[in-house]
């Protein structure tokens, strides 16, 4: 038997039938819904007198949307809160799962699936949001879709889905120690050296002992922003690693069914041999921290480095874009990434705990930069406006950006001890 | 349900931007409404207007040479980042048919092919002579896209064929509905899920 990648193991157990003109239809094990890309779906399914095939494998929270703040009084937007009734509306009437504001369980979609053990290992699992890449950390094949695809999968269980490219990214050697440098530095430095559209049709698959030496946390941070680099899913062989976290969640299978999931799960990791479409490795003991400077997430570089001029770029279109992303994010070349102060850390700085929500990785609730702020941010997008109009966003890691917050300018974070527990 | 495309003949707005994402076409204060309409008045909603509400006259849809433009021809990696079909409605609904870029991200041109819009991928050169010719018009400037070809051409010296998935072009010729093609294979779906539900556990979907 050839010898088959983690995608191609998923995609053959998935394929209901080829069609002949084109693309294939995959069955789909689990719908993940929220508020925001789902309510256009609901309404065509109402119009064409179609049913959700399969509730039992649809779930549904409440998380793009919603405040974050004291939950027991009513929501101001009167816009947002229809969206929010709308999906209540559409979960009762047609017989879904609802983890609404009410519910304990309720969280971000790609947080409660990992959570709630729904994420599993050779899963195929769709959510109409770009960062389902999230879920293929446990070794699914999970992929972001529009509304059209939500109303498809709602009515036909399948997406109909032209096969994708496979990329290996290898993730060779060990991080520098000292935690200075994350899970969010290895994905920053892949999409800084291929591009915002350097994995465009592909799946990318990551592997290497960089890659095993990491949590689950941590896998799903590099999972989630493969759709950064323009991939349509990442995902990483499940291992030890991945049943331990799985082992005794709520709706993770339980006594033998475990012991029988297991040894399937195990089944999964691509054969030796195994061939890639395209490859591309990178040398994580090379890695530092990485910021970006820029306004798309491939505008990134190395903590120790300078912003860089237009004029390192080769063509007319990099040229203005990178002029254009200076202006947009107030720099001027060369002037060092480390250093770089961050607005009004101490004033602001009344940290709040919130309830869970999309808060400021979307801004669509009232959680927002205003204009020309400076945020140090571990999201995902330095879109412009992204975070709120005018806002100034550095992705950067969770370490870099705490060490940000405590120094009020952009630091590097291997200079300082960073405590393991 | 989907209006087909065949054949269309605009006049072009020019956006010569790199990576520009979802969340630049339809800002995410507007994605609160629950219909598929709306979006139009919307769309790249933090450039096109200043923050009084007054259009900007720097942005280049803004620009008098296109007005009442149909086609936009951008740069690479068109339409990046969320997955939000309101990008392309909104698109629409301002009177987008085509969108010519070197590249475009993956969800967007699914997106665009489900909605009667076409993700028209031509050679990076190819667009930048777009871009000057546009320029060059010194007002409205027309393009053809030919699906059925398929090639864009403007009548006066421009004319290239373009790569286009056949499953795709035959949906958008016949303004065809995905969920009715799937539904004439209900039957393997039944089957494939007899299987799939057998085998299960505890769990539904093991």
């Amino acid at each position: 038997m050839t010898a088959r990648t983690l995608f191609q193991k998923i995609w053959d157990a998935h394929v209901v039938h080829q069609l002949p003109e084109g693309p294939a239809l995959v069955y789909v094990d689990l719908h993940l819904v929220h508020e925001v890309t789902s309510p256009q779906a609901f309404a065509g399914l109402r119009r064409e007198g179609r049913r959700v095939r399969r509730p039992d494998r649809t779930v549904a929270t409440m998380d793009h949307n919603v405040p974050t703040g004291d939950r027991t009084l009513p929501i101001a937007d009167p816009l947002a809160a229809a969206q929010l009734e709308a999906l209540a509306v559409n979960a009762r009437d047609f017989g879904i799962e609802l983890f609404d504001l009410a519910s304990p369980r309720q969280g971000i979609v790609h947080v409660i699936g990992p959570e709630l053990g729904l994420t599993q290992p050779g899963m195929t699992i769709v959510c109409g949001d770009s960062h389902t890449s999230t879920h293929g950390a446990f070794g699914a094949l999970a992929v972001g879709i529009g509304t059209s695809d939500v109303e498809h999968v709602l009515a036909t269980q399948c997406l109909l889905w032209p096969s994708p490219r496979i990329m290996e990214a290898r993730f060779t050697g060990a991080r520098a120690s000292g935690g200075g440098v994350t899970a969010k530095d290895l994905i920053l430095a892949l999409i800084g050296k291929i591009g915002t559209a350097g994995a465009t049709g592909h799946v990318i698959e990551y592997t290497g002992d960089a890659i095993r030496a990491l949590s689950m946390e941590e896998r799903m941070t590099v999972c989630n922003m493969s759709i950064e680099a323009g991939a349509r899913a990442g995902m990483i062989a499940p291992d030890e690693v991945t049943f331990a976290y799985l082992a005794g969640r709520l709706r993770a299978p339980a006594g033998a069914a475990w012991e029988r999931a297991v040894a399937e799960w195990r089944q999964l990791a691509s054969d030796p041999g195994a061939t890639y479409d395209a490859r591309v490795t990178i040398d994580a003991s090379t890695v530092g921290p990485q910021v970006t400077w820029g306004t798309s997430p491939g505008m990134v570089a190395d903590v120790t480095a300078r912003v860089p001029s237009p004029g390192d770029f080769a063509t007319d279109g990099e040229r203005r874009a990178v002029a254009r992303a200076l202006e947009y994010m107030g720099l001027t070349p060369g002037t060092p990434l480390e250093g770089l102060p961050i607005d009004r850390v101490f004033q602001a700085a009344g940290f709040e705990w919130r309830n869970a929500g999309c808060s400021m990785c979307i801004g669509m609730n009232a959680d927002v930069l205003r204009n020309g702020e400076r945020c140090a941010s571990t999201s995902n997008r330095n879109f412009e406006g992204r975070q709120g109009r005018g806002g100034r966003t550095h992705l950067m890691s969770p370490a870099m950006a705490a060490a940000a917050a405590i120094a009020g300018r952009l630091v590097d974070v291997r200079a300082w001890e960073v405590s393991a527990s | 349900m989907m209006q087909p495309f065949v054949q269309h003949t605009g006049i072009v707005a020019a956006l010569p931007r790199s990576n520009v994402d979802t969340d630049q076409i339809i800002p995410k204060q507007f994605l609160k409404r629950v219909e598929r309409t709306g979006f139009g008045p919307a769309l790249f909603h933090d450039w096109r207007y200043l923050p009084d509400g007054r259009p900007d006259p720097a942005f280049e849809l803004n620009d008098p040479s296109a007005r009442g433009a149909t086609i936009l021809v951008a740069g690479p990696n068109f339409g990046c980042g969320s997955s939000r079909e309101h990008a392309v409605w909104a698109l629409l609904e301002y009177g987008f048919r085509a969108i010519l870029a070197p590249s475009f991200a993956d969800i967007f041109s699914a997106n665009c092919c489900r909605n009667g819009v076409v993700p028209v991928p031509l050679h990076a050169e190819e667009i930048e002579q777009l871009f000057s010719r546009q320029r060059a018009a010194g007002g409205a400037y027309h393009l053809t896209v030919d699906l059925e070809a398929p090639c864009v051409t403007d009548g006066s010296g421009f004319h290239t064929s373009f790569p286009f998935d056949g499953f795709r072009r035959d949906m958008l010729l016949r303004g065809l509905d995905e969920i009715g093609r799937t539904l004439l294979e209900e039957n393997l779906i039944t089957a494939f899920e007899r299987g799939r539900d057998a085998g299960s556990g505890e769990r539904a979907w093991r």
